[in-house]
């Protein structure tokens, strides 16, 4: 299967300061991946990139085999929804739809006008009037009307209430099921990304700490619990993430290829949000520096 | 039919959560053979959740031979769990027994599950050794 996004040493420079660096990813097809990562992370610096908005300062960056928007048909390959859900506050929702049209040679009109039904939304009000759920969801119906193969979505929940972020997430999921799409969500909610991805990308300073299945990576993680003892006398395959001490007691957080056999260690599973913010924390401890990193 | 419902705080993968809701349904007799499951797409937008998710669920389920899917019809349960909860009474009488005597023993609830988990940990162990 093709890789919908490869990444090989990429990285993108701000004046002095590295916004994105030493990218290297493959993320395979039919997957909704989430990117995490704090403020600053880096998280729209790659996500613009992948759509062309960008262009690298080193390495590559591949999207469904080429290189981002490098014709109008790449293009039309791709949806994107930035960061603020732009709409033109002047353009009711009927002209929103229009004007895709005129724009997108793939331009599904069916496909559009169902889903302006199904939300409720009024053809003839003006995307200025409208709530923030709403104009997310409109946004989410011009970027699937264009039958994108990729659909990149920049925080698209995080200005959204609940209930709005749960109709968002729906309609998102009904998408996938129905069209094959594969997603690319950035968000710094982890409880939804749970439901929703499965992939996911932790970025942390401006570096990919973490990328994977995410099945996978909850397989290969553990809590260790147990009498205090040094993390360096652990065997062999297995990488401390975290450690934790009292003066009696010892947490670890753990990657291991095989299952924890020592029956000193009570083994706990470790949930997604607790091993994304190990990651970042363990970034945060290896280069302070970079852990509020300027821009996004 | 059943719904199924996500707990985002048990700390169950969203996919074995859709499994252990089945198999329960199941031994409560509130699925039966022949009961269809909700399709893939219902339980997507039920849920808000990934499509390979509930997949990746009843694929499971249909490895372990309790449900099987009919291309374009939809998946239906094919075993049935509840009898076999007659098969399980003596052990949960011995279990029972057992409990009793814990309790009498003086220990809590929380000392008693302990107690459980550390003997089935300790014998698992024994067993992959």
């Amino acid at each position: 299967m093709t890789a919908v996004l490869e990444a090989v040493g990429l990285g993108k420079r701000y004046r002095r300061h590295w916004a994105l660096r030493e990218c290297t990813l493959e993320v395979p097809a039919g997957r909704v991946v989430g990117l995490v990562g704090q403020n600053g992370a880096g998280k729209t610096t790659l996500l613009h990139l992948a759509v062309g908005l960008l262009e690298p300062t080193a390495g590559h960056i591949g999207v469904l085999g080429g290189r981002p928007a490098e014709t109008p048909m790449q293009l039309g390959r791709v949806g994107f929804v930035a960061q603020d859900t732009p709409l033109y506050a002047g353009l009711s929702v009927a002209e929103h739809l229009r004007l895709g049209g005129w724009m997108n040679p793939r331009w599904d009109a069916g496909i559009a006008r169902r889903r302006v039904t199904q939300l409720g939304l009024d053809p003839r009000q003006r995307a200025g009037k409208m709530s923030g759920g709403q104009r997310a969801q409109l946004a989410l119906t011009l970027a699937i009307a264009k039958r994108p193969e990729l659909l990149v979505l920049d925080e698209p929940v995080a200005s959204l209430d609940p209930l709005a972020r749960r109709e968002f997430l729906q309609h998102l999921m009904e998408a996938v099921a129905d069209d094959d799409i594969s997603v690319v969500l950035s968000s710094h909610l982890v409880a939804d990304l749970e439901r929703v991805c499965d992939y996911l990308i932790v970025l942390a300073g401006s570096r990919v700490q973490l990328a994977g299945d995410v099945e996978e990576l909850l397989a290969c993680h553990h809590r260790l619990i147990g009498a205090r003892r040094e993390p360096a006398n652990l065997p062999s395959g297995q990488e401390v993430i975290e450690a934790t001490h009292t003066d009696r007691q010892s947490t670890l957080l753990i990657r291991s290829d095989g299952p924890i056999y020592d029956p000193a260690w009570t083994v706990e599973q470790v949930g997604l949000e607790d091993l994304v913010l190990a990651y970042m924390r363990r970034a945060g401890a290896a280069d302070p520096t970079s852990y509020r990193g300027g821009g996004a | 039919m059943i719904e199924f419902h996500l707990d985002s705080r048990s700390g169950v993968s969203p996919y074995q959560q859709l499994v252990q809701q089945v198999r329960h349904a199941m031994r409560l007799g509130l699925l039966a053979e022949g009961d269809q499951l909700p399709t893939v797409k219902d339980v997507v937008s039920r849920l808000a959740i990934n499509p390979n998710t509930v997949l990746k669920a009843y694929r499971e389920l249909e490895h372990t031979g309790l449900v099987a899917a009919r291309p374009g019809v939809g998946t239906f349960v094919t075993a049935t769990l509840s009898g076999s909860s007659f098969a399980y009474g003596p052990l949960r009488q011995d279990l029972r027994r057992w409990i009793a005597k814990a309790r009498k023993a003086g220990l809590d609830d929380e000392s008693i599950d302990a107690l459980f988990q550390d003997a089935f940990r300790a014998m698992s162990a024994d067993q992959t050794a």
